[in-house]
């Protein structure tokens, strides 16, 4: 991977792995600028008044934080990174299947990324992350366009990572890899790849929609134009509700390795697992709806869209099941990554959880709309997809950069975060459920004890994320050398050098055994269980 | 600064909802409970003591995920079903419902009683009588959301919503906006006073009330001299309206439809939708001639006539109803609240 240097050799590469750190480089970065106007967004509610910024100004902050994170950081995370950089690896290949399509969607989500940037420069965009007709179309006056744009080329960025991920577990398995020898990392990042092909042309068309509307006045949303407000709804969502999926699925890949090799067995009932990837995935797209319970869709829609909405949580809790089933009579170790997986598994059960009372629709009417939406959506998104990212960053970190993390900080970390997490995001269930709205500038003095204990625990989550930050940094050079495989984990990355070969192996490793067989990597042995 | 866990309960229908969550809080609970003891009793009782150990390999069980992919399920069919038989009481206003009339626009709440009060960011309504709004937006989404009531319903532009509720105890209930609709999005608030049946008739009359909304109704649609073709006797160039609320109406296409309020304000402003079968498409579009409080008017005035058949009003008589008022709804173009740039 170290094999040349200098700026030209990364901004042309067609090595998967340096790809991946680009990727890295790039949502981190986005990562922090989404985090800059979540901090402004708490500062602001610590007390009933406006006080801090303008409305308008308020309104830009949401729709950016929202705009950035999930367009420009949860969307590529997991796959463009660990993804991008494990998935050959861990099928015993040399690269991608299309290496400079690679390098072309990481070149897309940049230019995606600058008009959004642009359009924050330039004076920024109000309508929510969600783009709501007719308000963005025929009654904002800021950056939509712009904005809109960003998001279509990030668009095409997703489904080229996801196509090139299709076809590589197609065709460039190692010899003896078969389907059910896959690392459960590959299952769940082949099932989201699904959702991003089949999903994403659909939110491409809906901006393009907006687009013509908003510039050429052509009626398709606002009714004082001839259109139907409530079909943006229905196209943004088929796309967005599958998208949660795309954020959360490659999230449980990653814990499905974590679980495995820090307990040192099998994932129980691997098959179950796997394919409960697929059928996320599939059901996924069958739910779209449960976003539109008091839009004015038929009630009978909306009861059909609860019902399937419950389909999708049976998937959900079967994963859940096997990951704690997993842990019995395991040899458990509590290192960083583990801890983070303890944190999703805590956090997305309740993320989960919460989703059962949103799709009942006696409840939904109550709280759609109101801060118990953003603590759920958050549970599983913040709570699953960004702790499962950072535990597979510091699992996967030694064979990365062939440093260790320092492990009493990291822990730390991981402790601050899921403590800070909660603190952040349990009290907005309660004032969710107290009809507090969500995109209110000010709010009503009995909200604001809750608000108040919201923003201390943002204050703490935002250390837990500042530390993680440095220590890796600081590691690349003070870190412990890792050596090929320091956690003793089966899978085929770990079994060649730390950082990698430029071809990833030394010659085409054969592979003989199911994922997660650890006779093969401890060694000399002490049986338990 | 109060604080409390829960809202107050101030609906029929809050109670149900609540019931819903205390059921859905339990399932949680117990599953959250389950799933952290088993991760922290595993976590302990099987935590790693030498760097050499290999546990047994398990594979999985069938019985097990059986169990818990089944149990599960039943468990979320038991709250779609209850979910959703809530959700039918909240969709569905009884009949004998006293009609509001809502139009939102950035950022305000107008309020009409059939009576003729209106009122701003204030509704004033009886304990003990479901409520039924009616409401429609003059520009972007809004949704009518009142906390104490469980009650939610998005405010459209060009079409119509309903949703009901009924106060069970007198107070001052928030009424939020609950879908973003720009700049002050927050601030489009107001109260709801729910009062006993005494004071609310008290009120209701104390009020300056400027015609009731079919008087209103009436005088507009002389204004615009709908009578001219729509003669109550039938005779004129356009179907007859007396009777017309509620009756199932055929269509030049054939289809059948039912003249609801969605049905009569298409009708205004756009004629040529829905053609009754044996006339000609005469009638002009009102589009921008009548606001959205004045389409409300005229659809009142068509209910009202639909009470009392052959009310005398023919041959473009003004029946003595019409009060010295000025009305302010009519004949004024919509008003463009915001200019969009495009970028």
């Amino acid at each position: 991977m170290n094999a040349s240097y200098g700026i030209k050799s990364w901004l042309f590469t067609k090595d998967h792995k340096r790809i991946a750190l680009l990727y890295l480089a790039t949502i981190t970065f986005f990562f922090f600028i989404g985090g800059i106007f979540a901090t402004l967004i708490r500062i602001e509610l610590l007390t009933p008044k406006g006080d801090l910024v303008s409305s308008d100004t308020y309104n830009k902050l949401f729709t950016m934080h929202g705009v950035i994170m999930v367009f420009f950081f949860l969307i590529p995370s997991i796959p463009a990174t660990l993804g991008n950089f494990f998935i050959p690896m861990m099928i015993g290949a040399r690269d991608l299947a299309f290496p400079r399509i690679n390098l072309l969607s990481w070149y897309l989500l940049v230019i995606g990324g600058l008009f959004a940037i642009f359009a924050m420069v330039a004076g920024g965009v109000d309508t929510g992350w969600t783009f709501y007709t007719p308000y963005s179309t025929s009654y904002s006056n800021t950056w939509v366009i712009a904005t809109a744009l960003g998001i279509f080329i990030a668009g095409f960025s997703s489904i080229l990572t996801g196509l090139n991920f299709i076809v590589t577990v197609h065709t460039m398995r190692a010899p003896g890899m078969t389907w059910f020898r896959l690392p459960l990392m590959v299952w769940s990042n082949y099932a989201t790849s699904l959702i991003q092909v089949l999903g994403t042309p659909v939110l491409a068309i809906t901006m393009v929609l907006v687009f013509c509307e908003r510039t050429f006045h052509i009626g398709i949303f606002d009714p004082a134009l001839g259109g139907d407000p409530v079909l943006f709804q229905h196209l943004f969502w088929f796309y967005s509700h599958p998208a949660v999926y795309i954020m959360v699925l490659p999230g449980m890949g990653v814990i499905s390795e974590l679980i495995s090799v820090y307990s040192r067995k099998a994932v129980f009932g691997y098959g179950f697992v796997a394919f409960s990837s697929v059928a996320i995935a599939v059901l996924g797209f069958l739910v779209w709806g449960h976003h539109l319970f008091v839009s004015g869709q038929s009630l009978y829609a909306g009861m059909v869209f609860s019902f399937l909405s419950y389909f999708v949580a049976i998937p959900s809790a079967i994963k859940v099941f096997n990951w704690t089933a997993t842990l019995y009579k395991g040899s458990i170790s509590f290192a960083t990554p583990m801890l983070y997986a303890f944190g999703f598994i805590g956090l997305f059960t309740i993320g989960g959880l919460t989703g059962l009372f949103v799709a009942a629709l006696g409840i939904d009417v109550h709280v759609t709309d109101t801060y118990f939406v953003i603590a759920h959506f958050h549970y599983i998104m913040v709570g699953g997809t960004l702790m499962a990212y950072l535990g597979g960053l510091h699992y996967w970190w030694p064979k990365i950069t062939g440093r260790m993390y320092p492990e009493g900080w990291a822990k730390l970390s991981a402790l601050i975060i899921f403590l800070g997490f909660n603190l952040t995001f349990f009290p907005q269930f309660i004032l969710g459920y107290l009809g507090m709205p969500r995109r209110y500038h000010a709010y009503s003095d009995e909200f604001q004890v809750l608000h108040v204990l919201s923003t201390a625990g943002a204050s703490v989550l935002a250390v837990g994320y500042l530390l993680p930050a440095i220590y890796f940094v600081w590691s690349l050079r003070y870190g412990q050398v890792a050596g090929a495989n320091p956690w003793k984990a089966t899978g085929l990355e770990w079994q060649t050098p730390s950082p990698p070969p430029p071809h990833n192996f030394e010659e085409t490793p054969v592979v003989t055994h199911d994922a997660y067989d650890y006779s093969t990597t401890v060694g000399e042995v002490i049986e338990v269980g | 600064m109060g604080f409390r866990l829960f809202p107050e309960q101030a609906s029929t229908i809050s109670f149900e909802v609540d019931h819903l969550l205390y059921f859905l809080l339990a399932v949680a609970i117990f599953f959250t409970v389950l799933i952290f003891c088993a991760i922290i009793f595993f976590s302990i009782r099987y935590r790693r003591r030498s760097d050499r150990e290999l546990p047994h390999a398990v594979h999985g069980g069938l019985p097990l995920e059986i169990a818990w992919s089944v149990i599960p399920f039943g468990l979320t069919m038991v709250m779609f079903t209850w979910g959703a038989s809530v959700f039918f009481k909240e969709s569905r206003p009884p009949d004998n419902a006293m009609q509001i009339y809502v139009v939102a626009k950035q950022w305000m709440w107008k309020l009409q009683h059939i009576e003729g009060q209106r009122e701003i960011n204030e509704l004033h309504i009886p304990v003990g009588r479901p409520v039924r709004l009616t409401m429609t937006s003059e520009d972007v989404i809004h949704s009518f959301f009142v906390p104490a009531f469980r009650t939610k319903q998005d405010v459209l532009p060009g079409r119509y919503t309903t949703t009901w509720f009924q106060a069970v105890k007198p107070g001052k209930y928030h009424l939020f906006c609950a879908e973003y609709c720009g700049t002050k999005h927050s601030g489009m608030i107001g109260w709801i006073y729910a009062m006993e049946p005494r004071d609310y008739e008290a009120w209701l009359s104390g009020g300056r009330a400027m015609g009731s909304l079919a008087e209103n109704g009436e005088k507009l649609f002389d204004d615009l001299a709908c009578g001219n073709c729509h003669k109550p006797d039938g005779s004129g160039r356009c179907p007859n309206l007396v009777g017309l609320y509620g009756k199932n109406v055929q269509l030049a296409s054939g289809a059948v439809v039912k003249a609801d309020e969605a049905y009569i304000r298409e009708s205004i402003l756009q004629p040529t939708a829905k053609i009754v079968a044996g006339y000609q498409p005469l009638m002009p579009t009102f589009q921008g001639l009548v606001t959205e409080e004045g389409v409300l008017q005229l659809v009142e005035y068509i209910k009202s006539l639909g009470e009392k058949p052959g009310v005398p009003e023919g041959s473009g008589v003004t029946p003595a109803l019409n009060r010295e008022v000025p009305n302010t709804q009519a004949t004024r173009p919509s008003n463009a609240t915001s200019t969009p740039r495009n970028r």
